[in-house]
């Protein structure tokens, strides 16, 4: 059953169209990754879903029409974005963002227990709590990000390339949790990834983008297969 | 030496009004990197609506709170009807927005009530506390001005709310990642910069007088003392206020009259930001290439 | 040559032939008054191209650029009132004095940024008439009175040839020229190295000076111009209405101006002219509109302007004159982007 479906979707900036009529569906409960090479458009895809970028075509989450509407309604049915960059609040302390995260929530008992879960899955977190999040190192505030993107109790992750400018053992630390996540507290994921080998190794399925447009899909274990993609994203 | 003293102190009551403004001003710059130029003239319009309660026969402290509530009411409309149209366009366009608001108000008030002079009630005792040193409403307008403050700084600090305005003014994007209605903020933040300006603006009519004209030099005043404090800290405002209030009724006093006594007093804190560019508390911005 | 090219180069300049015909025909046409009123207009233009070269080109702001106009009016007051000097001859010294002071304002002014420069010219201009009224300086400025001048006549060269011109007209044709005259500098200026130089500094000042172009001399100079500009405004605005007086140059005057420039256009020569127009005239319309609250209306007015364009006049010209030219095409629509 697919949580997310796009039909024909066409984005972009200004004069500038990035996104040529995409079809793509994400399964409930699955990992799906998005590879391609830089300009592709991936990042531009994942801001379509939210709702950050003009958009034409039909985008339906859980059945609903979701494109043309304010990302701030989008967030408020379940979706929640790590953008690239991270978008950390940096004068707030990490605490403080990770609240943020939870804003829209009612519940204080299980927002304090879920800050409690964050802490459990990066205990580094915990120790910068009270510290100004704009001076945690690349990589703490990555883990801040998406545990921001967590307290949300998110039904639907969008991942802009949780691996970047991460030590490699870091990324596969980090690869690690989401999949616990994805696991323990079915949460559909959406990973935006350079990185195709690490993504296609925590992914079910994936896409390839290429200009735009899709050009290939299927299962990690197809596409891992597949000459075009061995040679141009995996290296051999 | 006594008389020195009187001025300082003087200066310190002034200099609340101006800490009250300043804040405002930087309430607002904090949500939207502008300076609200019709922040005075939103004041005196709305200590007129105090003036015409209290005419009316309102209680003045019960006066106090609805002009408050109104204010803030008018601060919100402001903000969704005036500013929003314009968000999008450049700085100084919303630039001359502000001067265009500020224009109406300081007519359409003239209109309504006349230039003629007008009184305005204290809610202090007439007799002095403190005797020559200072006026009852001096000391009660110093009272006002911290409690003001802290309250503003409670809410900023302490409640979810006031986190999430704070993270939209720094962020807008992410905070609508995390489902902040943004355009809200800002209206909220108006409406509280328009509340902590009609406070002003009733602690300063007792002592210069209702007018339509009465802001427009606190204005200024409030704006250097936004700047000196640095213009992203809210404590900064409170300093500046209060040492802009000095400022001004020493060199008044004692070094150049009350003629040039605004241009020195300008001169002097221009002097201040070209040492210190940012203002004594501001966050030095470090620009990456 | 083709029959294109030819177009779109003979288009601008045939428009701004007609201008010209029509400008010189004015005052014979309309009255007194309104050549006046044009003459005014005309001044206002030269002071605003003066405060866009330095906001709209080189991304700095003063809301002070009043405090320039008095001291190019009050330099051809006292040149001429006290030293006898020939009208003609003052308003190049006004504007050279005002190169002068503007530049060495903006030297230590550079250091600030933003809303501290705009506080900075902000105090300049709230100074200005203070200073203007101060009693030790009553024997040059005279005082709160200031000064009278007495209005130039025409040179007795136009009736001899048959074309008596009166005091009004003359005037109007000594500003046409000075206008032509002042602009044609500031487009030679502002469309070669030193143009590029200035917006290279307002978008990208890092850049820009690690590309050999020295901000701190550009941005001195910039604040220079500008105010050289303006004191030329000045000057000849003194001479057109025969009077200084402290009172006349206060801080609205700044706010006035900084109001013409984003309403007609920023970065921008054409820009000054609409603003100018602006400024002139609306005020006038406002006051027709209703005696009791004429600011709000004038308040009403530039909310109305600035909704409609918000890149000013100017910029809602370009924009119809692009939106004609690219008819053929058909792009898609797509506003710009946020970004997180």
């Amino acid at each position: 059953m697919a949580l997310l479906e796009a039909r024909a979707l066409h984005a972009g900036y200004g004069q500038t169209r990035v996104l040529h009529g995409m079809d793509f569906a994400l399964e409930k409960g699955a990992i799906t990754a998005l590879l391609g090479a830089n300009g592709a458009g991936k990042t531009t895809t994942l801001r379509a879903l939210c709702g950050l970028v003009k958009t034409r075509g039909e985008i339906r989450f859980a059945g609903e029409r979701i494109d043309g509407r304010k990302t701030e309604d989008i967030v408020r049915l379940g979706v929640a974005h790590v953008p690239d960059g991270r978008g950390t609040f940096a004068h707030l302390t990490t605490e403080e963002n990770l609240r943020l995260g939870a804003y829209i929530r009612k519940d204080r008992a299980s927002i304090d227990a879920d800050l409690q879960r964050m802490y459990g899955y990066f205990p580094r977190l915990a120790e910068r709590r009270r510290q100004q999040a704009g001076t945690l190192s690349g990589g703490e505030q990555q883990m801040l990000a998406i545990s921001r993107a967590l307290m949300l109790a998110p039904k639907l992750m969008l991942l802009d390339e949780p691996s970047f400018g991460l030590a490699p053992l870091l990324v596969v630390e980090l690869f690690d949790i989401l999949r616990r996540i994805n696991q323990r507290e079915q949460v559909t994921m959406f990973i935006v990834e350079q990185n195709a080998a690490m993504a296609l190794e925590l992914a079910n399925s994936a896409y390839l983008l290429e200009t735009g447009r899709v050009v290939l899909s299927g299962s990690s274990d197809v596409l891992k297969r597949d000459d075009a993609v061995r040679r141009a994203y995996l290296g051999y | 030496m006594e008389a020195l003293l009187h001025q300082i102190l003087a200066g310190l009551a002034t200099g609340g009004i101006y800490a009250s403004l300043a804040l405002a001003l930087v309430m607002i710059y904090q949500a939207t990197h502008l300076v609200n130029f019709a922040q005075g003239e939103m004041a005196m319009f709305t200590t007129y609506i105090a003036w015409s309660l209290v005419n009316a026969g309102v209680p003045y402290w019960l006066a106090f709170a609805a002009t408050v509530l109104l204010a803030f009411l008018f601060g919100v409309l402001i903000e969704r009807l005036v500013i929003r149209p314009v968000e999008d366009a450049p700085v100084l366009a919303v630039v001359v927005v502000f001067i265009a608001l500020l224009l109406i108000l300081n007519s359409v008030t003239g209109w309504i009530y006349s230039y003629t002079i007008k009184s305005f009630p204290s809610p202090f005792p007439k007799e002095s506390v403190f005797g020559k040193w200072l006026s009852s409403h001096e000391l009660g307008a110093i009272g006002v001005t911290l409690v003001v403050v802290l309250l503003v700084y409670g809410f900023f600090r302490f409640t979810p709310l006031g986190l999430a305005m704070r993270a939209a003014a720094q962020n807008p994007a992410s905070a609508r990642l995390v489902g902040i209605r943004v355009g809200w903020m800002l209206a909220l933040g108006w409406g509280l910069a328009a509340a902590v300006g009609a406070v002003a603006g009733m602690m300063v009519a007792p002592i210069v007088y209702l007018d339509p004209n009465m802001m427009g030099g606190i204005l200024l005043y409030a704006f250097a003392a936004a700047l000196v404090g640095g213009i992203d800290n809210p404590w900064g405002a409170v300093f500046g206020g209060f040492l802009v209030g000095v400022l001004e009724n020493v060199l008044g006093a004692f070094v150049i009259g009350n003629e040039l006594k605004l241009s020195v007093a300008l001169a002097i804190i221009v002097g201040v930001l070209l040492v210190r560019p940012s203002g004594f508390f501001g966050s030095v911005h470090v620009t990456r290439v | 040559m083709s029959i294109a090219s030819v177009k779109t180069w003979s288009v601008p300049v045939l428009v701004l032939a007609v201008l010209g015909l029509a400008a010189i025909a004015l005052p014979f046409v309309v009255s007194s008054y309104r050549t006046f009123q044009c003459t005014l207009v005309m001044i206002y233009a030269i002071a605003l191209l003066g405060l866009n070269i330095l906001t709209g080109y080189s991304g700095q702001i003063s809301l002070g650029h009043g405090a320039f106009y008095a001291m190019g009016a009050y330099c051809t007051a006292i040149l001429m009132d006290k030293l006898g000097v020939p009208y003609w001859a003052t308003v190049p010294l006004a504007g050279a004095f005002c190169l002068v002071v503007g530049f060495l304002f903006g030297l230590p002014a550079l250091r600030l940024e933003g809303l501290y420069l705009a506080l900075a010219t902000f105090a300049l201009g709230v100074a200005m008439p203070q200073l203007l009224k101060y009693k030790a300086l009553e024997g040059w400025t005279g005082g709160v009175q200031g000064i009278v001048i007495l209005k130039p006549e025409a040179p007795a060269f136009f009736p001899k040839i048959g074309l008596p011109l009166d005091p009004d007209q003359w005037l109007y044709f000594f500003t046409l020229g000075s206008t032509a005259v002042m602009f044609i500098l500031g487009r030679n200026l502002l469309r070669g190295r030193v143009g590029r130089a200035l917006i290279a500094i307002r978008d990208q000042h890092i850049a820009a000076e690690a590309m050999g172009v020295n901000n701190a001399l550009y941005k001195s100079a910039a604040f220079g111009v500008s105010a050289m500009y303006t004191g030329v405004a000045g000057a000849l605005g003194a001479i057109a209405v025969q009077f200084v007086a402290p009172d006349s140059f206060t801080i609205f005057l700044s706010i006035m101006l900084l109001v013409g420039i984003v309403i007609g256009g920023l970065a921008s020569i054409s820009g000054a002219l609409y603003g100018a127009l602006f400024i002139q005239f609306v005020p006038n319309i406002a006051d027709e509109v209703s005696k009791a609250a004429p600011w709000a209306i004038f308040g009403v007015f530039m909310i109305v302007f600035v909704y409609l364009m918000p890149t000013g006049v100017a910029g809602a010209a370009r924009l119809l004159l692009a939106r004609a030219g690219k008819k053929a095409q058909n792009p898609s629509a797509f506003p710009r982007e946020e970004s997180p």
